[in-house]
């Protein structure tokens, strides 16, 4: 099997129990899923569904109990912290809900943060996380603190941030959580350019129908397994006035 | 290394987020640094103005005292009887080559009229070579000489205390005449200010008088040609040892002192006084250098408090760290980083601080300070001692964060 045609995402039978001193809390029950590459996945699903745990596997920062989870061709289940660490910044972007920037810190440094832990020379840290900075549209805002930009632009460079060193997945957990509609509806916007023009995997958590609705497949949990697998056609959010 | 200056520059960038709180934190290390150097320095200071004091009294110079001090037993102490004599004193001048002055004195308190005036005082019966092995010059006037002591002259010397309370401010002492424990002295001269002893004594409260007028005509003598005390001067402060030993086996053959049995003299040198001094004074040093290391162990402690408190804070920041990809070590490491600068930072601060202050105090209280290397190399090496002391506890809580909660954390 070549590495175009194996899918980005393979779980097996993912379970994931807590054990909080006398009572077990099983989160996730034997969850199968398969991402392909280029594909913009909407995780549907009331709090306490599992999906929130599910994303943090999926994003390397939690490990199952059990089960099989290869990404890009790798198995990386057993892996210890640092090695997931490499993971995360070599294969993974997160974006936040709360959009998660370091305070007090320039939008550019912030968007440099992954090239800082990946090794990357600080002359070129510079001028990639410049590039990272305009591909979303946010050119001449590099000295910017997080407090001097809206929420949108925040997320902005959350999502700068997430592709500044290529990953092969862009995990979005709420990201219009604290976004207004118009502001949502760019973001998405956004989304599917990145997805479409270059090719990015998405995996987007959210708890809306109405953001889902953007999305080309929609997966739905419920009590830690997936209940719903739904190919759709997307409806399309058009990017306007980015910035 | 690459890791280490990105790290490196990771904490300096978060330093800077927060200068007043750096500052602050500084604060601490950079007072206990500061407090080092300004007590060492004055402790330093002393005890160089001690030595300075001691070589005044002369270094080469040697005192044999009847009697001894050492052993078991009941002892009559130095000085208490006279077993030492001027042929003694002789018989090191000639014998002793590394000697190469030699001078002997009788001593006794007594009391001193001029006028309507008196004064106890210490009178002094001198050889006439006194004067040189002592380095004690006249002030005004002239010493005695080897024609004084032949004839047992009744002439005096005055030391500057007895002069002061002898006579008035605008009398000459020179050329008057006074009572000497009711014998009628001529004034010949006044002796410069000496000053007092390291333990106290005024050398000043003196009248010096030709040995042999002191043995016959004023303070008298069970046998004559005892004496109270032989100086001998030395050529070089590296022979006062040597010359030390000389002496000692001279008067064993003289006094007939079987091997082993007790010396009925004392060989005295300054160098031991010296010796005394100092180690005192670098007692007082240590004590010092304790009260200061403590304010230096207060300022680490406030660095592991702030970054304790700033690990809390900046939860949030260290998760999205890990989110993108730190290590443990990474954030191990940033926060290390951070507690050194700081500490390293209030060091240096501290040492210009110290020295500035040591500067201040010699100027302004008039105590002598000196700056000593190896007291700035040891404060700055202690103070980052102290950030990776303190900035380890908390770097590892940092580093041991799960990321998920710390994204969380509100």
């Amino acid at each position: 099997m070549t590495a175009a045609s194996e899918p980005l995402i393979e779980v097996r039978d993912l379970w994931r129990i807590y054990e909080l001193g006398e009572t077990r809390v099983t989160a996730l029950q034997g969850v199968s899923l398969e991402i392909a590459r280029g594909e913009l996945v909407a995780v549907m699903g009331a709090s306490g569904s599992g999906k929130s745990t599910f994303m943090n596997v999926l994003g390397c920062l939690d490990r199952a109990t059990r089960g099989s989870y290869r990404l890009a061709g790798r198995d990386v289940a057993g892996l210890s912290s640092d090695e997931r660490a490499t993971i995360r910044n070599r294969e993974i972007g997160f974006v936040f809900q709360s959009f998660n920037l370091v305070p007090r810190t320039s939008a550019l440094e912030n968007v440099e943060l992954p090239l800082v832990y990946g090794g990357v020379p600080p002359a070129e840290q510079r001028s990639r996380a410049r590039a990272s900075l305009r591909a979303v549209g946010l050119e001449g805002r590099d000295d910017h603190l997080p407090n001097q930009l809206s929420g949108g632009q925040q997320q902005r460079v959350a999502i700068a941030r997430a592709l500044v060193n290529r990953p092969s997945l862009l995990l979005a957990d709420e990201p219009t959580g604290n976004l207004d509609t118009r502001t949502s509806l760019e973001l998405l916007a956004l989304f599917q350019r990145l997805n479409h023009e270059d090719g990015i995997t998405i995996v987007l958590v959210t708890h809306e129908q109405d953001i889902a609705r953007y999305a080309g497949r929609v997966v739905t949990f419920r009590d830690g397994g997936i209940v719903s697998d739904v190919r759709q056609t997307p409806a399309v959010a058009r990017e306007e006035d980015a910035a | 290394m690459r890791l280490f200056a990105m790290t490196a520059r990771t904490a300096l960038r978060a330093l800077r987020r927060n200068k007043l709180r750096s500052a602050l934190t500084m604060l601490g290390v950079v007072i206990g640094v500061g407090a080092v150097i300004v007590m060492v320095s004055i402790g330093q200071g002393a005890s160089e103005a001690v030595r300075a004091q001691i070589q005044s009294l002369g270094t080469n110079l040697l005192m044999v005292v009847p009697g001894a001090t050492t052993s078991a037993g009941v002892r009559s102490g130095s000085g208490g009887v006279s077993t030492l004599t001027r042929e003694d004193a002789k018989a090191i001048a000639a014998e002793c080559n590394l000697i190469t002055d030699v001078a002997w004195m009788k001593r006794q308190i007594g009391q001193v009229i001029q006028g309507e005036l008196n004064w106890s005082t210490q009178i002094q019966g001198v050889s006439p070579g006194y004067f040189s092995v002592r380095d004690w010059p006249v002030e005004s006037g002239a010493v005695f000489g080897v024609r004084d002591e032949e004839s047992a002259n009744r002439v005096a010397l005055l030391g500057k205390t007895v002069a002061e309370n002898l006579f008035g401010p605008g009398e000459d002492p020179v050329g008057a005449m006074i009572r000497v424990k009711d014998v009628p002295f001529r004034v010949v001269g006044v002796l410069v200010r000496k000053g007092q002893t390291s333990w106290g004594q005024d050398q000043d409260d003196t009248v010096v008088i030709p040995f042999s007028t002191a043995e016959r005509r004023v303070l008298g003598s069970e046998i004559l040609g005892t004496v109270d005390m032989v100086f001998a001067s030395a050529a070089r402060a590296q022979d006062v040892l040597p010359a030390t030993e000389q002496i000692a086996t001279l008067l064993r053959q003289r006094h007939r002192i079987a091997p082993g049995a007790d010396d009925d003299f004392t060989v005295r040198n300054l160098n031991e006084m010296a010796l005394a001094q100092e180690s005192a004074s670098r007692v007082m040093a240590m004590l010092l250098l304790c009260v200061a290391s403590i304010s230096l162990l207060v300022g680490g402690i406030g660095i592991m408090n702030i970054l304790l408190v700033s690990v809390t804070e900046r939860t949030r920041e260290i998760g999205i760290r890990m989110a993108v990809g730190a290590k443990r070590r990474h954030i191990l490491l940033q926060f290390l980083v951070e507690a050194v600068v700081l500490a390293g930072a209030g060091g240096v601060i501290g040492v210009v601080l110290g020295i500035a202050s040591a500067g201040a105090i010699s100027l302004l209280a008039g105590w002598p300070t000196l700056i000593s290397g190896p007291a700035i190399v040891l404060a700055l090496l202690f103070s980052a001692t102290v950030g990776v002391f303190f900035g380890f506890w908390p770097a590892r809580r940092a580093a041991a964060l799960d990321p998920i909660a710390a994204l969380r954390y509100e």
